[in-house]
Order: structure tokens, then C-alpha cells, then sequence
């Protein structure tokens, strides 16, 4: 199995964050963070077992 | 320096998480859920949005609600935050900030006879999590969907005991409606918090090894985060105390941010040579680990 050098390691825990903040910002505006609200802040029945 | 190493030490940060993570304690009281906009953002731990003092979302029932909701068929936005949490902090989440994994940790207390699930069991069980991930919170939600096209959370409804304990039974509780409404379901879900529960007792965090999505999400970053632990192999005496101290069964002499890792820190405790580290590094500090 290949391993990862200390500098691969680096560069690939730096090029998570951009991905990480670049997933956030399209989602933001694909409106995502609505959908989730919508379902947090109502009961979710079928997450307590009722539903 | 007591209260020093009180206000350090894991329980503490434990509560403290749980308590910022539940902080509408008025909910229990009234049985009803926080409804204001801090819910946008997901909490790092599991914990279910619709127990009544939690003040975020859960992360894998947003990720659910989104992917078995009718617009979209991949969540950027949970995606985005669950790789920022796990590339900052790895399964320091697990070990630190989720509320469930504490439970489990006070379980574990009782005094009990404990049970160290064999090697050749353990290692195939382990891969479960990894299952639950991708096929009850990925693949069903956005493939069995109703002809609206929306599904239901089926790791939520069929599986995870968090949601029944935070949610289900405080709410069930206070409200008569709610109550009226107990069935199959309710029941089942019942069945399985009580057998975690009682497992807890017996074995180090059954649900975290063995079941928790979460968990195998962020212990695909235990090797990248920039919070990392390190074992200085030149101080390193080879007494392998700090493996037998490990309640994850991580080897940690071979790989100390291996996935199951979930940063407790016990191992560091109990190194008489002081071999072992731990902390946030931007660049890289692997340098005598060789794991890589």
C-alpha cells in the first residue's frame, strides 16, 4: 500500500479545509442549511420512534 | 493546580459540550424543541435534533433530511461542515464534545466485570459502522423515496438510540399527545437503547465501535486533522502500558492516529517516558512516528 509522505499529509489536510469551505459556500447557496433547518426545528417523529 | 487539572480534565469538557450542545434546558421542562435559527449550524457530536434542550442539528440527521428531501441528491453544505470537523479535530469529537459518547463512558463506571471483545471479532464488527454509514444514512434516503421523491431518515427511525434517549422519552413524557401515538416503533427503538445501554456497562462504547455513522465519518480524518498525537519513537521504551491502557484497542506503538482512535488521551497518562503527545499542528509533526 502507498504510503503518504509527512508533506502529502500537510498539503492533503490543508486542500480538506479549502473543499470543506467551498461545500459550505455551495451549499449556502444551493439553500441546504433551509432544508435542514425545516427539519430541525419541528418534532422529527420518525427520529424519537413515533413516526 | 487541582481546579487546574479539574478544568482539563475530559469529564469536565465533556459536560461542558453536552451543556452548550443542550443548552434550551427550559424544553424539558416544557417538552417542547428549540426552534430558533442557531439550528442552521450542525452541533460536532450526535445529538438529536429533536431532543428539547438541543440549540443545533444533528449532523447525520440533517445530512438525511437533505439527502432524502425531494430538491437535492447530495448535501454540500453537511458534507462541507462534517469535513471541516473532522479535518480540525479527527475523533477528538467523539472522545470530547458528543453527549452520547459520554453517557457511554459514565456507563462504563459501573463496576462491573468488563468484557474485551477478541481481536477477530472485534476488527470485523468495527467495519458495521461503515455499513450503517453507507447504506442507512446515504443510500436509502436517496434511494427509497416516497413518489414525492422524499424519504424518511431511516437510521434515525430504525436504528439510532440517541434520538429515543434525548428525544423520544423526554418529550414522550411531557406530552399526552405524543404518548397516544406509542407503537411498533417506539418499542423497537426502546429495545435497542436498552441493550446499548446495558452493553455499555460491559464493553468500552459498543455504539461508537461498532455502530455510529458519525464516528466512521470522522475516523476517515483521524489521519489528516490537525489536531494529531504523536509518539516520539526515540523516548519510546516499548512497554506498550499505553496499548493495554487503550479501552479503543488502537495499536498505538504502530499507529496512534489509526481511525479508531478517539483521542481520550488515556495513553498519554499512562507513559512513564513522556513519549506521547498530543495537539494541533499546522504543518506536520509525524516526523518520528513512521507510520506513513
Amino acid at each position: 500500500m502507498m504510503k503518504l509522505t509527512e508533506v502529502g499529509v500537510s498539503r492533503v489536510k490543508y486542500i480538506l479545509l479549502i473543499v470543506a469551505a467551498l461545500f459550505i459556500a455551495f451549499g449556502l447557496l444551493r439553500e441546504e442549511h433551509l432544508v435542514a433547518l425545516k427539519k430541525a426545528i419541528n418534532i422529527c417523529l420518525e427520529c424519537i420512534g413515533l413516526g | 493546580m487541582k481546579v487546574k487539572n479539574f478544568l482539563k480534565s475530559r469529564p469536565f469538557i465533556q459536560s461542558l459540550a453536552a451543556l452548550a450542545a443542550n443548552a434550551n434546558i427550559a424544553g424539558f421542562f416544557t417538552g417542547r424543541i428549540w426552534q430558533g435559527k442557531s439550528k442552521l449550524v450542525c452541533v460536532p457530536g450526535l445529538n438529536c435534533y429533536s431532543c428539547p434542550g438541543a440549540v443545533g442539528s444533528c449532523p447525520i440527521g440533517a445530512l438525511q433530511a437533505v439527502l432524502g428531501g425531494y430538491k437535492h441528491n447530495f448535501s454540500f453544505y453537511i458534507a462541507g461542515l462534517l469535513i471541516f470537523f473532522g479535518v480540525t479535530l479527527g475523533r477528538l469529537i467523539c472522545g470530547f464534545l458528543c453527549l452520547f459518547g459520554f453517557i457511554q463512558d459514565l456507563l462504563y463506571k459501573i463496576p462491573s466485570p468488563k468484557l474485551k471483545i477478541p481481536r477477530k471479532v472485534d476488527k470485523p464488527l468495527r467495519s458495521l459502522k461503515y455499513g450503517f454509514l453507507l447504506v442507512a444514512v446515504i443510500a436509502l434516503p436517496i434511494l427509497l423515496g416516497n413518489q414525492f421523491g422524499i424519504a424518511p431518515p431511516y437510521f434515525c427511525q430504525w436504528i439510532c438510540p440517541v434520538g429515543t434517549l434525548e428525544g423520544g422519552i423526554p418529550l414522550v413524557l411531557k406530552n399526552e399527545s405524543l404518548r397516544s401515538m406509542l407503537g411498533f416503533l417506539f418499542n423497537w427503538k426502546m429495545s435497542i437503547l436498552v441493550i446499548v445501554i446495558a452493553a455499555s456497562v460491559f464493553i468500552y462504547r459498543p455504539f461508537c465501535k461498532y455502530i455510529c455513522p458519525l464516528g466512521a465519518i470522522y475516523s476517515l480524518f483521524n489521519k489528516f486533522s490537525f489536531y494529531r498525537m504523536d509518539v516520539d519513537k526515540t523516548k519510546c521504551s516499548g512497554c506498550k502500558l499505553c496499548e493495554k491502557k487503550c479501552k479503543m484497542n488502537v495499536e498505538i506503538t504502530k499507529n496512534i492516529n489509526a481511525p479508531e482512535c478517539i483521542r481520550c488521551g488515556d495513553c498519554k497518562g499512562v507513559c512513564k517516558q513522556g513519549a506521547i503527545t498530543s495537539g494541533f499542528c499546522l504543518r506536520t509533526s509525524l516526523k518520528k512516528q513512521g507510520n506513513f
